[in-house]
């Protein structure tokens, strides 16, 4: 176990490597300059003190000199402050970061349990009606993007029933869970349906597959009830790349729902990356990247984990 | 009185097993005979009823699949009887229909291009035409089956200890620690070894042998009245087949059961069931007491059986190297008997007319020039000196075999 750990933590900072050095150059590649933002684009521009703030900032530093530099602190905790609003990356964070996890973890959750018993239905009623009805709307939910979905939801339960705000975010500290719930489940449900549809899809072929496999059948001649075997001799095996694929889009919706938190208003970090962007602004594009690498490797991890917890046969190895 | 109290009651299963085996022997004693009804969900009670005593009887079924508009006929016309406590072996090549029959009887077929007629009548009530959930109280408490593949036919996610005994868990309720007490009398019956170590174990951990055994083990743990068994050692090491094979010969004796032991290996069952019908092409071609037909096998095709019995000099690749040829196109069988493009004693009469089953003295056959006869003597010597490969040899062959079995 310790072992697996320590090859899982090399793991990790080798890619925390990668990605930090490949954002930092990518960013470094983009037209565009922070200064602009800082000095707002109408300001006048004295030579003097745009050299003076490029030294202050270090960007007149080799590109190389930038990344070590930067490397060197976040090596010791210190993700440095943006370069425009001065704040420290560390606390942007870790102010928008929950946000986002919360409404990619509430996603996820409501996909799933959709997702399973559709799943399940179309592949144990394969090629009958109840397959086909749920695979046309799973079709269309698969289709229709995010942001429409998000309107949708608004125009129902904002605009004609009045029962949620169409937009904001109340945080769980200040304002309670069912405060938070009424701002997080409007866009939470518009990112699950995509995820949802996906979902389905492969609950549905995975188990159409286990279902041919032999010990389905000696399930069945030892005279168990559909239901019984579905759940709890076919479902199991059948979820390997539900896990896979749960793993990998938990973490692409760590950086991905920035049209839904644009939709909503919401302060996640998709908003603030898409800013951080737009203003060049390198140092909180860094820190919010290495959180993010952070959770997707953290996340494929435990998947890898329950992978084993799933299939027994996978302990050994 | 409940199945499973008697269970609980610490009665061993030979013990519970002649008790009700009594019962079913001699209908006529009396208030226990009701008892013993209602032990088996009432499905027992029309046996008495039924003209026919068999506990399984097997009546014209037919289960062909639609294969692209064809009709692959993998079980043709196939009739026969298993009584109580008796153990039937049906013997065949690969691909003549041994497991769709059994399963096509047991109604656990999934094809969905498969369409079953015919009649199968289990302790007298029809079960051809039942809907699943009828068939499900069948299932596992009245027949079982044990399949080909032990390393496939467990679930590899659920520990050993459930399977066995989720079935009757299912049905009854069972507390937790007295599934578990059962399910370590279970592995002890199969004799496997620290049985309440294994119950914690996924399949994964037990060779092939020790998982057939488990299988079996299932199969016995709601005592059905009817087990099938699908070539139950195919898939295991030469030196295990034996084992599993007494083990279930074993059980079948000590619980009265019925028994369908499926194999392509005329040796099997020689030893170790009562009857044997062999099949061919989807249809059963010979069929007799299991002493009978060793004493004088009247099919060609038994008897080039019978000639590729592994003997235990040769190598087990060796088997079936007798027969020339290989089965026929299930989806287009040619006309005549489905035998003659292999058959030693094949005369033009054979492609023309399709032999029927005939029955002397329970011995059934279905063949022209049945083996023995003085015709099918002249045909074989006609065909050798034609030069017909599959002949050839032949009646070496037969030199070679006379009196080896024992
Ligand atoms: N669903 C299906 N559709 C079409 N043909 C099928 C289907 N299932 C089985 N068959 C055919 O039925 C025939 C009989 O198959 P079966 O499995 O019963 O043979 P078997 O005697 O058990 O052989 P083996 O010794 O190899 O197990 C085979 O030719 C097989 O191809
Ligand atoms: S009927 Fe003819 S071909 Fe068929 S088994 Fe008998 S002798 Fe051979
Ligand atoms: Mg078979």
């Amino acid at each position: 176990m310790g072992k697996v750990i320590a090859t899982r933590l090399a793991r990790l900072v080798a890619t925390l490597l990668a990605v930090t050095f490949l954002t930092f150059s990518m960013t470094a590649l983009l037209p565009g300059d922070p200064v602009n933002a800082i000095l707002g684009v109408d300001a006048v521009r004295d030579p003097e003190v745009v050299a003076k703030i490029r030294a202050d900032l270090g960007l007149d530093d080799p590109f190389l000199v930038r990344y070590v530099n930067w490397l060197g602190n976040a090596a010791t905790g210190d993700l440095g402050q943006s370069y425009i609003t001065d704040q420290e990356v560390i606390t942007t964070i870790s102010q928008r970061l929950p946000v986002t996890a919360q409404l990619a973890f509430m996603a996820i959750i409501m996909a799933l349990i959709l997702a399973i018993p559709i799943g399940v239905l179309g592949a144990y009623k394969q090629g009958k009606w109840q397959d086909s009805t749920t695979s046309a709307g799973v079709q269309v939910a698969l289709s229709i993007p995010n942001f429409i979905v998000g309107i949708f939801l608004i125009w129902l339960f904002s605009v004609r029933l009045g029962w949620l705000p169409a937009s904001n975010w109340n945080r769980i500290s200040s304002d309670g869970l069912v405060e938070n719930l009424k701002t997080a489940i409007l866009p939470a449900s518009a990112l699950a349906m995509t995820q949802m549809a996906i979902f389905s899809r492969l609950v549905r072929s995975d188990m159409i597959a286990t279902l041919q496999e032999n010990y389905i059948l000696a399930a069945r001649s030892k005279g168990l009830s559909d239901r019984f075997i579905l759940l709890r001799h076919a479902l199991r095996p059948s979820s390997l790349s539900l896990m896979t694929i749960i793993g990998i889009n938990f973490g692409a919706l760590l950086g991905g729902t920035v049209i839904i938190e644009t939709l909503f208003a919401i302060p996640g970090v998709g908003f603030r990356l898409i800013n951080a962007i737009n203003q060049r602004d390198i140092i909180v594009i860094q820190g919010i990247t290495v959180f993010i690498a952070t959770a997707y490797v953290v996340i494929n991890t435990i998947v890898d984990l329950l992978y084993a917890v799933v299939d027994p046969r996978i302990r050994k190895g | 009185m409940t199945h499973h109290q008697y269970r609980a009651q610490g009665l061993a299963g030979n013990e519970r097993r002649k008790l009700h085996c009594s019962h079913h022997r001699k209908p006529d004693n009396g208030g226990t005979r009701v008892e013993v009804w209602q032990i088996k969900g009432g499905v027992v009670s029309s046996s008495a009823a039924s003209d026919s005593h068999a506990l399984l009887s097997v009546r014209d079924l037919r289960t062909h699949f639609d294969v692209g508009g064809d009709a692959v006929k993998a079980v043709d016309g196939v009739s026969f009887d298993v009584h109580e406590g008796k153990a039937l072996g049906i013997v065949g090549e690969s691909g003549c229909g041994k497991t769709v029959l059994s399963r096509s009887i047991m109604g656990i077929t999934t094809a969905s291009n498969a369409s079953t007629s015919g009649s199968v009548k289990y302790s007298g009530t029809e079960l051809v035409g039942k809907g699943k959930r009828e068939l499900r109280k069948f299932w596992g408490e009245e027949m079982a089956m044990v399949f080909q593949d032990p390393m496939t036919s467990l679930n590899p996610v659920v520990r050993i200890g459930r399977q066995l005994t989720e079935h009757l868990r299912a049905h009854k309720d069972l507390s937790k620690s007295e599934a578990n007490d059962l399910a370590v009398q279970l592995l002890t019956w199969v004799r496997i070894p620290e049985p309440k170590e294994r119950l914690s174990n996924f399949p994964h951990q037990m060779s092939g042998g020790m998982r057939q055994r488990v299988c079996i083990a299932i199969a016995l743990a709601c005592s059905p009245n009817l087990l099938f068994a699908d070539e139950p050692t195919t898939a295991l090491d030469v030196t295990v087949q034996h084992q599993i094979l007494n083990l279930l010969a074993q059980q079948q004796q000590e619980r009265q059961m019925g028994m369908v032991l499926v194999t392509h290996d005329l040796g099997v069952v020689a030893t170790r069931t009562d009857d044997i019908a062999v099949m061919y092409a989807g249809k059963i071609v010979e069929k007799a007491s299991t002493s009978a037909l060793f004493s004088g096998m009247r099919h060609p095709y038994t008897q080039s059986l019978f000639w590729s019995i592994p003997k235990t000099s040769e190598p087990k690749h060796t088997r079936l190297s007798a027969i020339v040829g290989r089965p026929p196109n299930l989806a287009a069988l040619p006309s005549g008997c489905s035998f003659a493009d292999r058959c030693p004693y094949v005369q033009p009469i054979c492609r023309e007319v399709e032999p029927q089953l005939q029955t002397i003295d329970s011995h059934s056959f279905a063949c022209h020039l049945p083996v023995g006869s003085s015709d099918a003597e002249a045909a074989l010597s006609a065909n050798i000196s034609a030069g017909l490969p599959q002949s050839e040899g032949a009646a070496t062959r037969r030199e070679a075999h006379q009196g080896t079995f024992t």
